[in-house]
């Protein structure tokens, strides 16, 4: 599969919905946008739950679209195995067998069990294995993770990383954690008011300075980096990407990651600083300054032909007399690794 | 041994009341349920009318209805060759009127408390909108069942004025329990009445515990 047309148009009162695009024909596409922006309607309709003008009218049942809900939404009356069988039942050609499924989930334990006694995490876990184990051609996963607090979500996320590396079938992945969606997506939509404001590969959109919605906390880019050395004295390894190599505290299993960092995490200097307690200092070059409000500027930054985002305050942008083509040092005080 | 005909002919109506009424009241009561149509609640009012409407009211319009003469009574005359009122079958439908609610809105607020998300999931899961009802909507509101079936039964078993309306009062035919207790206490036989009023004081108290243990036992789950 190619890619999945995404069109339709649809209003509820006040609000409406007008989106027509196409999404990859695999991995995971993020949907993301503030609570109120449309993204679970948006699903809705491609699930065929609400009804939109441009929509086909194929009944919900015979899409082969799974939805995994905020809530698990198990059957209280069936028990985890019964509850995963529900969907195999109701539809042919297994594309993963029930066996590969509960292995990667880990829910092998759990198949004999009453739903009631599940945690909200294992809850969440079997209600993905159902989808996984109807064989969709397309899943859609409504903020699986927000019902859940910190340390449950802890107990699925790694799964969906599995799921994320292992799985043939697209999935267009709802959150309104920039977090998650940097995490787990590799394609982005962010909807605004129920038109789509940006679409493209994640790392392209996240360099975006113009969009409130990838402003403020949420400003940042990623890179996708591989392990090159482990400092074991001082616990730190070394990643190396095409604009240079950084250290980030711990050890990795994974040879090759993603990286995240944050734009409020990277302070800029014309000279390099010497004798600093900053260990991660670039050389890059200055590709576009934003005024992203009266106070602070985003700027975006080549490195090799990575990029990454600064947040800076206007009087120091000025004070140094920034401007696009200047080749500055960035002193990146922190790395999210991904995977 | 007489005493036992009417209670028989009360157990038979009120069972055959009750499997119709779980039967074809649970797709109203889903629809019910459901529904943001604005014919919703007109119907529900209709359906709710037998708990208010004096029974001598319902009585004398089924009388009419279901007469020889009226649209349905007559239907039945030419399709059966048999008159609908004062015979078992015209009763059965009476019943089924009469008891209506008592079917109807436990089934209703049973299918009301299954989150709508749930059977949203059945669909996408494969199931269509049938498919979704009898394996999950139905299976969820077992305890709404319960409450219906045994509400439907004592009820049914407790009516009195649409019966002497509608059905007169027929040995074997439409003679029901109440309608029994009613003659022994015209001809002063207090002994015959009592025996048959603690018995349907006893058989209604036993229901009704038993539906309360079940529910309470099924919310505990």
């Amino acid at each position: 599969m190619s890619s999945i047309r995404i069109k339709h148009r649809v209003s509820f009162g006040d609000f409406s919905l007008d989106v027509d695009t196409r999404v990859p024909g695999k991995g995971i596409t993020g949907l993301f946008g503030e609570s109120g922006s449309g993204k679970t309607s948006l699903l809705r309709c491609i699930a065929g739950l609400e009804r939109s003008e441009s929509a086909d009218s194929t009944p919900v049942h015979k899409r082969g679209v799974g939805y995994v809900f905020q809530e698990p939404q198990l059957f209280a009356h069936l028990n985890v195995r019964q509850n995963i069988e529900y969907g195999m039942r109701r539809n042919s050609m297994p594309r993963m067998s029930l066996d590969e499924v509960v292995s990667m989930l880990e829910i092998g334990n759990l198949l004999e069990r009453s739903v009631s006694g599940l945690s909200g995490g294992e809850a969440q876990r079997v209600s993905i294995a159902r989808v996984l184990c109807q064989s969709p051609n397309l899943i859609l996963m409504d903020e699986p993770l927000s019902a859940l607090d910190e340390r449950r979500r802890n107990d699925v996320l790694p799964y969906l990383d599995r799921l994320h590396a292992k799985s043939a079938v697209p999935i267009i992945y709802v959150s309104h954690n920039i977090d998650e969606i940097c995490r787990l997506s590799d394609h982005l939509l962010v909807l605004d008011n129920g038109r789509l404001v940006a679409e493209g590969e994640l790392h392209e959109v996240l360099l975006r300075t113009d969009l409130p919605q990838l402003g403020g906390r949420n400003a940042g880019a990623i890179i996708e980096g591989k392990t090159i050395e482990y400092d074991r004295a001082f616990d730190l390894t070394a990643f190396e990407f095409s604009g240079g190599r950084l250290w980030v505290p711990g050890a990795f299993e994974s040879n090759r990651v993603r990286l995240r960092v944050s734009a409020s995490d990277i302070s800029l200097s014309r000279a390099r600083a010497e004798s600093s307690t900053i260990l991660n200092i670039l050389p890059c070059t200055i590709v576009a300054i934003e005024e992203e409000n009266t106070a602070a500027s985003l700027v975006k930054l080549q490195l090799g032909s990575d990029y990454l985002v600064a947040r800076i305050t206007r009087r120091s942008s000025s004070a140094l007399n920034l401007k696009a083509g200047d080749e500055v040092y960035a002193q990146i005080k922190s790395v999210t690794v991904r995977r | 041994m007489t005493e036992l005909g009417p209670l028989f002919l009360s157990a038979k109506l009120a069972l055959v009341t009750t499997v119709i009424l779980v039967l074809l009241g649970a797709p109203l009561a889903w629809w019910l349920s459901q529904t943001r149509s604005r014919w919703q609640p007109i119907v529900q009012a209709i359906v709710a009318m037998p708990i208010v409407l004096p029974p001598t009211v319902l009585g004398f319009y089924l009388l009419v209805v279901l007469g020889p003469y009226g649209a349905i009574g007559g239907w039945w005359l030419s399709v059966t060759g048999n008159a609908l009122t004062f015979s078992f079958a015209g009763l059965v439908v009476a019943s089924c009127i009469y008891s209506l609610p008592f079917a109807i809105q436990p089934m209703q607020n049973a299918f009301e408390a299954v989150a709508r998300k749930n059977i949203e999931a059945a669909w996408t899961l494969g199931a269509s909108r049938l498919d979704a009802f009898l394996t999950v909507a139905v299976p969820l509101s077992a305890r709404g069942f319960v409450s219906a079936a045994v509400l439907s039964f004592a009820h049914t078993l407790g009516e009195f004025g649409v019966v002497l309306m509608v059905g007169g009062n027929i040995p074997g035919e439409t003679r029901v329990v109440s309608i029994a207790i009613f003659d022994h206490v015209e001809t002063l036989n207090y002994a015959a009445a009592h025996r048959l009023s603690l018995i349907l004081v006893a058989f209604a108290f036993a229901s009704l515990l038993a539906m309360f243990i079940i529910n309470r036992r099924w919310s505990r789950r």
